[in-house]
């Protein structure tokens, strides 16, 4: 007589170790085997794009520091570069510099975190996280040095930066770019060919070439399975074209291939950072923008390759001080729809894995 | 007369009582006594070592993850252990609703109690007449050792079942998976060396010992320490309470004082699995090299090569990810399984050709062991054991 069987629901998140925030998901296993996952969104949802509506244009910037809050930096380009596009203001060469700098910065500060929490839902304890803070905290205090802050930064202004940088800070940031390839090394060391991070991670959550690009995924979860696709090569925004850089993919969109793709970002990052500090210009670092901005009527869509993917803002005027619409395109949510297909048929561990994979912000997410 | 003189002058009336040459008691008194004498006296071993265990392991994990560990309470935060009591016993005890209060209530206990037990039989020291400071060396002891050291899943299935809670139950039914697969390789592995000792009695596992087990018996030492951190659950076989997939396993819905029985008996089966290896591979609380030069006294000795395979198990927790569950099962039978029998089958082929000089044996059999993992794990992958190719 065979057993009889049923499968069990397990309500995974919105408190849980290792959802990343908020995040939570019905999954219905058959033993440890994923049958059906559902997501249930909606947790930190803040209303942030209802809430820009009624502010005025350089009010929103702080809105969208509380989006992606790993990467604020550039969720602040994002959306001014969304504004000069739809008021058409150009922005001085420095601060264009300036905003490069600071974005390829908050890109290792975002995949730092996104590897270490993915070593960490590999189940090591802690010690590869506190390793990837080490180097963050670095950075953490470079951008407090240039705007006081170290998560919420509210740098970048309609047409330029809300203020240049300090002396000591290039200084700084040549021994920080000098530093990091030895930590890299040193981390790959570790990690590149330990044969448990390579049984775990190999050949799971495989999210197909195909599949990724009809799933409209971006950055490292799409260039993990093999598109060789980044807005800063494709459609080059700001400075991004005077600067040499590769555009690392993996092979067949394994968690590994993501993981791999993130730390050879890291490295590409650093190489642009070396780069930007040789090129920078001296000047000016704002723009005349007026004190209170009215854009024509019309509608901007601005978007920049973010840590997590293609970030993107589309904002309609009505020719008044505050936006019409202001939407969101949130590389995480978009990222996070091909998540089911990727977890069917594994078990729960590789689904913890692959979501850390797929580096979920749920301040993006929920908005 | 001062208190010194008392206490030798109590110690003196014990000894005569246990010598039989004081007969003021009756009998089954002196029994009693000297049981509840050894076991307070094995109670306090183990809180106190319980205790700098989990001191030592949060100021050394701290150390292995850059970072400071408690340093607040105390000088280097030596009262964080107390200062954690203090809190777990002031939290509120709570029972799930729809839980089974009473399983919920026993299961630390089951758990907590087997790994005291172990103690029972672990050689300490050497006493004055040259037999070992030991509760009551059985002449079963390893069949002991492995019997009480499988009660535990009991107690952890029983948590997982009483919480009413799926990663309780999930956690506990990989810890029943885990525990039992490991426990084969692991009593397989111990096989070695009691051929080569040919008792199972413990005082006299040490005795034999002219050169520790650890490099007569290289593989069989792996095998066990493997399959012992697997049945300790620490990392990279944590699986049962695998934080970032289930939360905290078995005792997620456990708080309080309970939480805290389960808390010391894992530390208690991390002394008790050390204290194990110290004695069956690294010759127990014997010297290393010399028997006549007097360094460190005995017992000293045994502490040390505690801490040191503690301290083993603690590098590995902080430095491995985890293994996912079906490759953990994998490697216990498609792995260790074979190894540890094979260990047994060389073993048995020494002790027939015993040679004169048992240094001989240790290169070769370091070789050996070199060459099977080296060779296994090459078939080991071929047996699906490895990671899941897939093609482009």
């Amino acid at each position: 007589m065979p057993l009889k069987t049923e499968p069990v629901v397990i309500n995974i998140g919105p408190q849980h170790p290792s959802t990343h925030g908020v995040f939570r998901m019905r999954v219905t296993f058959d033993g440890e085997v994923i049958v059906d996952m559902e997501p249930v969104l909606g947790y930190l949802h803040r209303g942030i794009e209802k809430l820009a509506e009624g502010r005025t244009y350089t009010q929103n910037i702080v809105l969208t520091d509380r989006l992606d809050y790993v990467a604020s930096m550039t969720n602040n380009l994002a959306y001014v570069m969304a504004v000069e596009k739809l008021a058409g203001i150009k922005v001085p060469e420095r601060a264009e510099y300036l905003r490069v700098i600071m974005s390829e910065m908050m890109r290792i500060s975002s995949h730092l975190i996104a590897v270490g929490a993915f070593i960490n839902d590999l189940g090591a304890f802690f010690t590869p996280f506190m390793y990837m803070f080490r180097e963050r905290e670095k950075l953490l205090d470079l951008f407090e040095m240039v705007c006081g802050q170290r998560l919420t930064y509210n740098y970048m202004r309609i047409g330029g930066v809300s203020h240049d940088i300090p002396e000591e800070f290039l200084p700084a940031l040549g021994k920080f770019v000098a530093e990091m390839p030895h930590f890299i090394d040193e981390y790959d060391q570790l990690l590149r060919e330990n044969e448990i991070v390579l049984v775990r991670s190999k050949g799971v959550g495989i999210l197909p070439r195909e599949q990724a690009i009809n799933a409209s995924a971006a950055g490292p979860v799409l260039r993990g399975s093999g598109v060789k696709w980044d807005l800063r090569k494709a459609d080059p925004y700001s400075v991004y074209d005077r600067f040499d850089f590769e555009i690392p993919t993996g092979e067949i969109g394994d968690n590994y291939d993501r993981y791999r793709v993130r730390v050879e970002e890291m490295r590409n990052s650093v190489h642009i950072l070396e780069q930007a500090i040789s090129q920078l210009p001296k000047g000016e670092v704002q723009a005349k923008v007026p004190q209170l901005l009215r854009p024509p009527k019309g509608e901007a869509y601005g978007h920049i390759e973010g840590p997590k993917g293609e970030l993107g803002f589309y904002l309609v005027s009505d020719g008044s001080i505050a936006p019409y619409r202001f939407h969101v395109r949130a590389p995480t949510l978009i990222n996070l729809t091909a998540f089911r297909d990727m977890i069917i048929g594994w078990k729960l561990a590789d689904a913890i894995i692959t979501l850390g994979s797929i580096d979920i912000c749920l301040g993006e997410v929920d908005r | 007369m001062n208190a010194w003189d008392y206490i030798t002058q109590l110690f003196g009336w014990l000894r005569g009582l246990f010598d039989g040459t004081i007969t003021t008691l009756p009998s089954w008194a002196v029994v009693l006594l000297d049981g509840i004498i050894g076991i307070i006296l094995i109670l306090s071993f183990f809180t106190t070592t319980v205790m700098i265990f989990i001191w030592l392991e949060r100021r050394l994990v701290g150390r292995f993850q850059i970072r400071l560990g408690p340093n607040r309470a105390g000088r280097f935060g030596l009262l964080q252990p107390v200062a954690d009591t203090i809190k777990v016993l002031i939290k509120e005890d709570i029972v799930p609703a729809r839980g089974d209060k009473w399983v919920h209530w026993l299961a630390p206990v089951v758990v907590f109690v087997p790994a005291l037990m172990l103690f029972a039989v672990i050689p300490i020291a050497p006493t004055y007449d040259g037999a070992n400071a030991i509760l009551a060396d059985l002449n079963i002891g390893i069949l002991y050792i492995i019997a009480i050291g499988t009660l535990g899943i009991i107690g952890i299935f029983m948590a997982g079942w009483a919480s009413n809670n799926k990663y309780s139950m999930v956690g506990a039914m990989r810890a029943v998976a885990q525990m039992i697969s490991y426990e084969i390789p692991m009593v397989l592995s111990i096989i070695g060396v009691l051929l080569m000792v040919g008792s199972l009695q413990m005082g006299r596992i040490v005795a034999e010992q002219s050169i520790p087990f650890i490099l007569l018996q290289p593989l069989g030492f792996l095998i066990y320490f493997i399959g012992a951190s697997a049945e300790l659950n620490r990392c990279p076989m944590d699986l049962l309470e695998a934080e970032s997939e289930i939360v905290a396993g078995y005792h997620t819905e456990y708080s309080g004082i309970k939480f805290s029985l389960f808390y010391l008996a894992e530390y208690g089966n991390a002394l008790a699995v050390s204290a194990i290896i110290a004695t069956l591979f690294l010759a127990g609380w014997k010297q290393p090299f010399s028997q006549e030069l007097f360094i460190l006294p005995p017992w000293l000795w045994f502490v040390i090569k505690l801490f040191t395979v503690f301290f083993v198990i603690m590098w590995i927790r902080s430095t491995l990810p985890r293994l996912r569950v079906d490759q953990l099962m994998g490697f216990a039978w498609k792995f260790l399984l074979p190894l540890a029998l094979i260990n047994i089958f060389i073993t048995g082929i020494e002790v027939l050709f015993w040679p004169t000089s048992l240094w001989a044996l240790v290169p070769i059999n370091i070789a050996i062991a070199g060459g099977l993992i080296f060779l296994w794990s090459r078939l080991f992958f071929k047996l699906g054991g490895g990671r899941v190719e897939v093609g482009v």
